[in-house]
């Protein structure tokens, strides 16, 4: 349900850069998606070609980059992915800690159409 | 003849959110209001814990937001009580969002100093990806939903800045492994404050309180 109004904010911020640039037509929406972000990019997608017609992003396609969460290791500083029920470090045992690797949420790039 | 240029964005989908949260913080911080965002599943007892608490306040003088999907049942009761609550509904949405809380505020009257409390929709995992403007998130979790909650809901339990164990008069009852429960929570907040509190007996509600007062809204 939350990706309605999230797709609506990823038009407008392309719409936007689009304009600046005075291009006339969005090809190409490029997302960094983190899965701690709690986006899914099947339901992005499928609001997307719904809100996006009549916007310059009106037929663009969407390619997300998903990012697996990782934790860093306090004892011996490794980033790794954690096991389900378990937040302890593969290598040395250690307690892993939240990084950020894993929360990204943003609009990496875009490619626009220009007459 | 169409050029196709690349344009680089880097721009954080969650920004205009963020923005509008940061001037709901702003905003009531001048007007000497704390803020906290009480986040937790349904039926972790979110109004309960609000009721408990508010004969513990000191000095603060409650407010209340309720979100809920439909509804006004707790907003009801709260006014039935005397405290100054606001009901939002969502109809579907599974959280609250900046915005609302913007649109909330402007409708409510804040005449004295003292905290506001957002009654997040029951829900685990959206609720903590949203800022609303707090500068709280409390999370309220329970011994009846089992211990594993912090390992299958990780964001929740990393975000928060304090943490309610609630029902806990249930304890002879369940199987709730709290070394295990606060070995999810310790990996992820180091530091954050844990009460275990009742809401059928009342106990711990005036360290939480007390805790609360203990914040400076800025």
């Amino acid at each position: 349900m939350h990706e309605y109004p999230i797709t609506q904010q990823i038009i407008k911020i392309a719409e936007d850069h689009a304009r600046e640039a005075g291009a006339d037509r969005v090809k190409t929406l490029r997302l960094v998606v983190g899965d701690y972000s709690g986006f899914i990019g099947d339901s992005i997608q499928m609001y997307f070609d719904v809100i996006s017609e009549g916007t310059l992003c009106e037929g663009a396609a969407i390619e997300i980059e998903r990012v697996k969460p990782k934790l860093k290791c306090e004892k011996c500083g490794l980033y790794f992915e954690r096991k389900l029920f378990s937040f302890a470090c593969p290598a040395c045992g250690g307690e892993g800690r939240p990084t950020e690797i894993g929360k990204e949420f943003y609009i990496d790039s875009i490619e626009v159409e220009k007459n | 003849m169409h050029d196709v240029i690349r344009l680089d964005v880097k721009e954080n989908i969650h920004s205009e959110n963020d923005h509008i949260a940061d001037h709901v913080r702003q905003h009531l911080s001048e007007d000497g209001i704390l803020v906290v965002n009480v986040m937790g599943a349904p039926g972790v007892g979110k109004t309960t814990t609000l009721k408990n608490i508010f004969p513990h306040l000191r000095k603060a003088k409650p407010y209340v937001i309720e979100g809920d999907i439909e509804s006004d049942i707790d907003t009801v009761d709260l006014q039935n009580m005397g405290f100054d609550t606001y009901q939002i509904n969502t109809f579907g949405a599974c959280h609250l969002d900046a915005p609302l809380i913007h649109d909330a505020i402007h409708k409510m009257d804040f005449d004295k100093e003292g905290i506001l409390f957002i009654e997040n929709i029951g829900n685990l995992v959206c609720p903590a990806e949203f800022s609303i403007g707090e500068h709280i998130k409390m999370l309220i979790s329970t011994v009846t939903e089992g211990s594993d909650k912090p390992y299958k809901y990780p964001l929740a339990f990393e975000k928060a800045d304090i943490i309610l164990i609630n029902k806990c008069d249930l304890l002879p009852y369940v199987d709730f492994d709290e070394d295990f429960f606060m070995k999810g929570v310790r990996a992820q907040n180091k530091d954050v404050p844990v009460f275990k509190v009742s809401g059928k007996t009342g106990e711990g509600y005036r360290e939480v309180a007390a805790w609360l007062e203990s914040r400076n809204p800025d």
